[in-house]
């Protein structure tokens, strides 16, 4: 990008169709070659675009309070994660904060998720566990996810979560994970995205 | 199963259907097929329908050649892990201790389920549809995939927490409550195969959509619910270098328990990537932080501070004979043999030691090598009786070498425990509680006078970063 830059700066207008047809052989590049596979429906889209992103930008329409959720998970989910989310023969929801480093760490909800989004995700793509997926309606969701912060002593039992107040809910572990996201370049060898097994005692830079 | 009473049942059914493929076979197949009877193994039942009908209980039915089968005097067996088979998870390893070559049969692959659950998946249902940042979001059948160009490529897939000490804890648990079938050898360092593996670069396929500008990452997704829909965050200049859609796996359809109909090959990368029953795949702007990338794949440090997005494999070895599988029946000449693989590029160099890491030479690398996948390495041993400490050691192509455990130790404790001893190091290690993934350590065995050979992870001999 920055050789365009260049050229047009530097008023070298005999370069113009030069780069036209370089725009043109990009915008070539982009469009299909083996003209396989068909358009997904309005339908199928909305089916299958469910992961929520950190931003909540595919967080959908509706809201619910912890007080909403405690039926909803009493109901769904204590079987699994205890009356509370504490406890039960599966992952434990609550609790836990302050163990990450006391060598006998509790990942919760509340001590590891970086986001509230995950939280919602899962709940919505994953939970109940089979055959229930996908059952609960997303003011369910948002409600059971809401029950869960409340629990962990993130939110109040009387907030409201819905695609705005979720994404400004602050995660006791937000800056618990380490490095930033990397930008994975594979022909260069000493991106960051690199593990840190690298640099092991005895490990050689790569020949140059 | 009582073994020889299932094969006289097998037998017996055989004789029956003998006389129907006598028939179809006009008696001269039948007669290429039918081996001696060796003494002992038959029963004078047995042998009197063999003098009356021609047949041996080894003689194969028309059914029982469709898809083959191995000898019956070949038992080895992919292992289950320890509480490998329960409510939170199905993990089955690899028998490296009698791998040969660098091609793992597809029923020795390794497992490792979030589940019990394994689906059948119907392929004539089953769709691929790629969206979110690009210019035409498309669904494509399998026959559709399978139209595009293709691509075979043989590559290791290894779990995350292969080689993590904590294995080695939960053996010398169950060891103590009288388990004496599982090994280093398979328990620790099994959860690594490699195949040729078979399917579509992710590169056309992205193509075909026109990914959008701003699109950085891609969330592979699985397709069975049962499984809590897998999702994977993955970055997207990976996925344009040499990530492809897999549907074949050494020469037939994906195992189903590999991923069938179509799982993602993510060379180099740890196992979790390779998400199996692929069936969304969809382009953003960032890590989407997945429960499970969050809860199960990030590595937390004494501190409390975990470390996320790493992917690729180190370089790594092990030798698979002699291992603590093995007993040498005496002394003289032996092939020590091995895998060495790197998530990075080629196996450049594997070096071995016969006594205790005074001195290292170098093994024979089988060619052809590739890329991301398992080389065999070999290297000629004469053993004079004595004890002494074996292992191996591999060197990628780019110079990078495999450490020892308290190397690994020290680099995964690195930026946060600069005050930590060795021997803390190594006990916080050995805390099942936490996680240290993608290590390479150097495997030390020790072979012992009698001929046994065990594990000396934890003997002095080789505490020094090498």
């Amino acid at each position: 990008m920055r050789h365009f830059h260049l050229y047009t700066n530097c008023r070298c207008k005999f370069l113009l169709p030069v780069i036209a047809l370089l725009a043109w052989g990009t915008a070539m590049a982009q469009s299909p070659t083996y003209k396989v596979g068909r358009t997904p429906t309005a339908e199928e889209l909305r089916t299958w675009d469910n992961l929520v992103g950190p931003d909540g930008k595919e967080l959908p329409v509706g809201k619910g309070t912890a007080q909403e959720g405690a039926v909803i998970f009493a109901a769904k989910c204590a079987v699994c994660h205890g009356k509370d989310g504490a406890g039960g023969p599966l992952s434990r929801l609550v609790g836990g904060v302050g163990t990450l480093k006391s060598g006998h760490p509790i990942k919760t909800a509340g001590s590891n998720m970086p986001y509230a989004t995950t939280l919602f995700d899962f709940i919505q793509r994953a939970m109940p566990s089979w055959p229930f997926p996908k059952s609960l309606t997303a003011d369910d969701v948002y409600a059971v996810t809401a029950f869960i912060l409340a629990k962990n002593g993130i939110i109040k039992d009387t907030d409201v979560m819905d695609k705005n107040s979720l994404v400004e809910v602050q995660m006791p572990n937000r800056h618990g994970f380490y490095p930033d996201p990397p930008q994975y370049k594979p022909d260069d060898k000493d991106s960051t995205w690199l593990p840190l097994w690298e640099h092991a005692p005895g490990w050689k830079p790569a020949a140059k | 199963m009582n073994s020889k009473m299932s094969d006289r049942r097998a037998f017996l059914k055989r004789s029956a259907a003998l006389a129907g493929l006598a028939a179809f076979a006009n008696g001269k197949a039948l007669a290429s097929v039918t081996p001696g009877l060796i003494k002992g193994e038959a029963t004078p039942e047995e042998e009197a329908a063999v003098l009356k009908e021609g047949v041996t209980p080894d003689e194969p039915t028309i059914q029982d050649l469709l898809y083959g089968g191995r000898s019956r005097y070949e038992k080895t067996v992919a292992n289950p892990a320890p509480g490998g088979l329960g409510i939170s998870g199905t993990r089955v390893l690899t028998p490296l201790q009698d791998s040969i070559g660098i091609i793992t049969p597809a029923s020795f692959h390794y497992l490792v389920q979030g589940d019990k659950h394994i689906p059948n998946i119907d392929p004539s249902k089953h769709t691929l549809i790629i969206h979110g940042m690009v210019d035409r979001p498309l669904i494509f059948t399998m026959e559709e995939l399978k139209r595009l160009p293709s691509v075979s490529r043989v590559h290791f897939l290894e779990c995350t927490g292969n080689s993590d000490l904590r294995h080695y804890k939960v053996l010398l648990q169950e060891r103590k409550k009288g388990r004496d079938d599982i090994t280093v050898i398979q328990n620790v360092h099994g959860w690594t195969s490699t195949s040729e593996w078979t399917g579509v670069p992710l590169s056309l396929l992205l193509k075909e959509v026109g990914v959008q500008k701003g699109a950085t990452w891609f969330v592979a997704e699985g397709g069975d619910p049962q499984a809590e829909l897998h999702a994977k965050s993955i970055p997207l200049a990976k996925g344009m270098d040499d990530v492809f859609v897999a549907y074949g796996q050494n020469g037939e359809a994906i195992r189903r328990e590999q991923g069938y109909p179509i799982r993602l090959l993510v060379p180099g990368f740890q196992g979790v990537c390779n998400v199996k029953h692929l069936h969304s795949i969809k382009l953003v702007d960032k890590a989407y932080d997945m429960q499970r990338e969050i809860n199960a794949y990030t590595n937390l440090k004494p501190n409390g501070m975990a470390s996320w997005y790493e992917f690729q494999v180190g370089p790594k070895s092990v030798i698979t004979f002699p291992s603590d599988a093995h007993k040498l029946p005496g002394t003289g000449f032996y092939e020590i043999s091995g895998i060495a693989w790197d998530g990075r590029g080629k196996v450049a160099r594997v070096e071995v030691t016969v006594d205790g890491g005074k001195t290292w030479k170098d093994a024979n690398l089988q060619q052809p090598i590739f890329s991301k996948a398992w080389t065999r390495f070999r290297f000629p041993w004469n053993w004079n009786g004595t004890e002494t400490v074996i292992a191996s050691r591999c060197t990628d192509e780019f110079g990078q070498i495999q450490s020892t455990i308290l190397g690994g130790a020290k680099l995964w404790g690195d930026d946060v425990t600069p005050h930590y001893t060795a021997e803390e190091i190594e006990r916080w290690w050995a805390d099942e509680n936490i996680t240290e993934f993608l290590v390479n350590p150097i495997q030390f065995w020790t072979v012992k006078t009698d001929g046994s050979v065990t594990d000396a992870t934890f003997s002095p001999l080789y505490k020094l970063p090498v």
